[in-house]
């Protein structure tokens, strides 16, 4: 084992996904620790595109996994893709993103590497034993617990989007390319395609900014004012479960415990009630803003700014000011 | 076919989660426990096809867990699993997920199951970690986070839709497979009454650790972490309600998110 940290860097498309950027940082500092280096693996088809913008977050060493089969995810291959590079580097670390992809893939390394592994973890320090320790929320964000992890053995943890930012003005990093030797398995898993779910519009988890409207918009209809509102702030649009089924909006769409869970820099929450359930898959959100015309709405408990009103009149005027602003 | 479908239980959603005074855990006295609402999905998609496909024999359900989980594993006999597994012993308590894979992978093995079905997430730990590690360790393929689910007409294989940013990928897989299950796929229905008594005479069998051939070895070689610490979530600092009419609140409200939030 060295005491370098790996960072699976995720891409689809020859882009990588903005949280596994930001899994440098961490790693980083947990380098500076153990006194190694920041390694990132890239697995896929295409990846020059991925690799120089994974080089810019001033990583030591760039190894690359490609095959015309890696050019769509699959879960085993991706997993023997993955467990090649962490024989070829013995990192003692390796983060992965708790995006839809890291959440699917790092549980199979970890059994395939006989490592272990914390998930949706928030902070990683490296404890006096010289283990890694995590911290993570848990009960649906109502409590936070450390995670302790065995010295002797191969420490995995998958990080919370939108936990760190990305690091910039990095170059130079040394550059290598692994083979990819297909594993017994790795044909059982057959990706068909990729189908975009709500044509062009940005999905909840892929946004800076989400506008969320509840059970108050009433009407599929009325939901344009939020359309109209996310559109001026390069946002994606949210729903509560009650607008979902009333079926206002897919349940694509839906924020929540049976939801997505979601960490945008901003989150407006229009019409909805803040039940729960509801505030499990946004609580985790940097600033919250509620409104709702019921000044008792639970949701007001955790916005950062509210406003007591009816929406149908708040968000067309928001619309409107940040129209003005932009001239 | 053979299905199994495994049940985790948990606190309740509106569950207000405090913490113990030593911090080694949150306070469990009082805790309402239900049925993890994303292996509810999974337990409706195994009776779904039970019920519309002739060539699944049984749908096996198993829960890892002290006595009280038994009340899961009833529920979801009474919605319409022919049998069930209870996995209770105090050396399970102190297994991490990966750990909770091997043993289920251990047991599980050689029991000529085709089919694996679970929520995609546990709602108290949230780790999501349990579907993908099972399916490892017993090197078979799986589908995490499941919506939709269409088996072929020989019933070998099947084609799944899974969630991810904004799209759904399209898988194709051979029997066997795990499947974990996230919200779309379907709905359980409401145990009646009448076959929650039905239930209760339905066989559960008891496995402990000494009934598991090959444990500690399988167990000893993965996880191993320790959740040691709880903490309240961080206090956000109370919020500003903006006052006045709606076009000057909006106004203002524009100005607080970019002058004092920076948010846009
Ligand atoms: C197991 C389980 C899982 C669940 N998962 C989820 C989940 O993932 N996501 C989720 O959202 N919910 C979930 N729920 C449901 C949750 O409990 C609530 O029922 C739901 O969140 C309510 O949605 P809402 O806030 O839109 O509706 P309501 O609670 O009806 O709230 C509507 C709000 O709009 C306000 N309002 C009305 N008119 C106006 C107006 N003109 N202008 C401004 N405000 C107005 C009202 O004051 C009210 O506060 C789950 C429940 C369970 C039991």
């Amino acid at each position: 084992m060295t005491n370098d940290i790996l960072v699976f860097a995720e891409q689809r498309n020859d882009v990588v996904h903005p949280a596994a950027l930001q899994l440098v940082m961490p790693a980083k500092a947990l380098a500076a620790t153990t006194g190694g280096k920041v390694v990132a693996c890239l697995i896929g088809d295409k990846l020059d595109n991925a690799m120089a913008a994974v080089e810019k977050t001033g990583v030591d060493r760039i190894i690359a996994v490609s095959a015309p089969q890696l050019g769509l995810y699959s879960a085993v291959r991706y997993r023997t893709a993955l467990a090649t590079a962490i024989a070829n580097v013995e990192p003692r670390i390796v983060l992965l993103a708790a995006t839809f992809m890291g959440r699917d893939l790092a549980p199979r390394v970890a059994v395939k590497t006989q490592a272990a592994l914390a998930t949706d973890v928030v902070e990683l320090t490296i404890s006096g034993d010289g283990a890694l320790d995590v911290r993570r929320p848990v009960y649906n964000g109502k409590a936070f617990c450390h995670v302790s992890f065995p010295e002797d053995r191969l420490a995995i943890a998958s990080v919370r989007p939108n936990t760190f930012s990305a690091p910039a003005g990095g170059s130079g990093a040394a550059r290598a390319a692994l083979a990819y030797t297909p594993g017994p398995g790795d044909d059982r898993i057959n990706v068909q395609e990729i189908a975009r779910s709500a044509g062009a519009v940005k999905d909840v988890t892929e946004a800076d900014i989400i506008v969320s409207g509840g059970r108050a918009l009433k009407s599929e209809d009325n939901f344009k004012i939020l359309y109209e509102l996310a559109q001026e702030l390069d946002a994606a649009v949210g729903a509560s479960r009650a607008a979902c089924d009333a079926g206002y909006q897919p349940h694509s769409r839906q924020v929540g415990l049976t939801g997505k869970t979601v960490t945008p820099r901003l989150y407006i929450a229009c019409g909805i009630s803040g039940a729960i359930q509801h505030l499990a898959g946004m609580r985790g959100s940097k600033v919250i803003v509620a409104i709702n015309t019921d000044k008792e709405a639970p949701i007001f408990k955790l916005a950062d700014y509210g406003i007591v009103a009816d929406v149908f009149k708040v968000v067309p005027a928001l619309t409107a000011e940040v129209q003005r602003l932009k001239g | 076919m053979k299905i199994l479908v495994l049940v985790r239980q948990v606190p309740d959603s509106t569950t207000t989660i405090k913490i113990r005074p030593d911090a080694k855990d949150i306070e469990r006295t009082g805790v309402k426990m239900v049925v993890n609402p994303f292996d509810e999905f999974a337990i409706e998609q195994a009776v779904l096809l039970r019920e519309k496909r002739p060539d699944v024999q049984s749908v096996t359900a198993l829960i890892v867990g002290p006595a009280t989980a038994a009340e899961a594993l009833r529920t979801a006999l009474a919605v319409g699993a022919d049998d069930g597994m209870h996995l209770q012993d105090d050396a399970f308590t102190a297994l991490d997920e990966l750990q909770m894979a091997a043993l289920i992978a251990a047991v599980v093995q050689g029991g000529g199951y085709d089919l694996i079905l679970l929520g995609k997430q546990e709602i108290d730990l949230d780790s999501g970690q349990l579907g993908p590690a099972l399916a490892e360790a017993l090197d078979w393929p799986h589908v995490g986070a499941t919506v939709k689910l269409e088996f072929a007409a020989d019933g070998k294989s099947f084609v799944a839709r899974r969630r991810i940013e904004g799209a759904e990928e399209v898988v194709q897989l051979a029997l066997p497979a795990v499947v974990t299950a996230d919200k779309g796929l379907c709905e359980m229905r409401y145990p009646s009454l009448p076959n929650l008594m039905k239930a209760k005479k339905k066989p559960v069998k008891v496995v402990k650790a000494a009934d598991v051939p090959g444990l500690a070895e399988a167990v000893g070689r993965v996880g191993g972490t320790a959740l040691h610490t709880f903490q309240p979530p961080p206090a956000r600092p109370a919020g500003k309600l903006i006052a006045g009419e709606p076009d000057q609140a909006a106004k203002e409200l524009v100005r607080l998110l970019r002058e004092e939030a920076k948010a846009i």
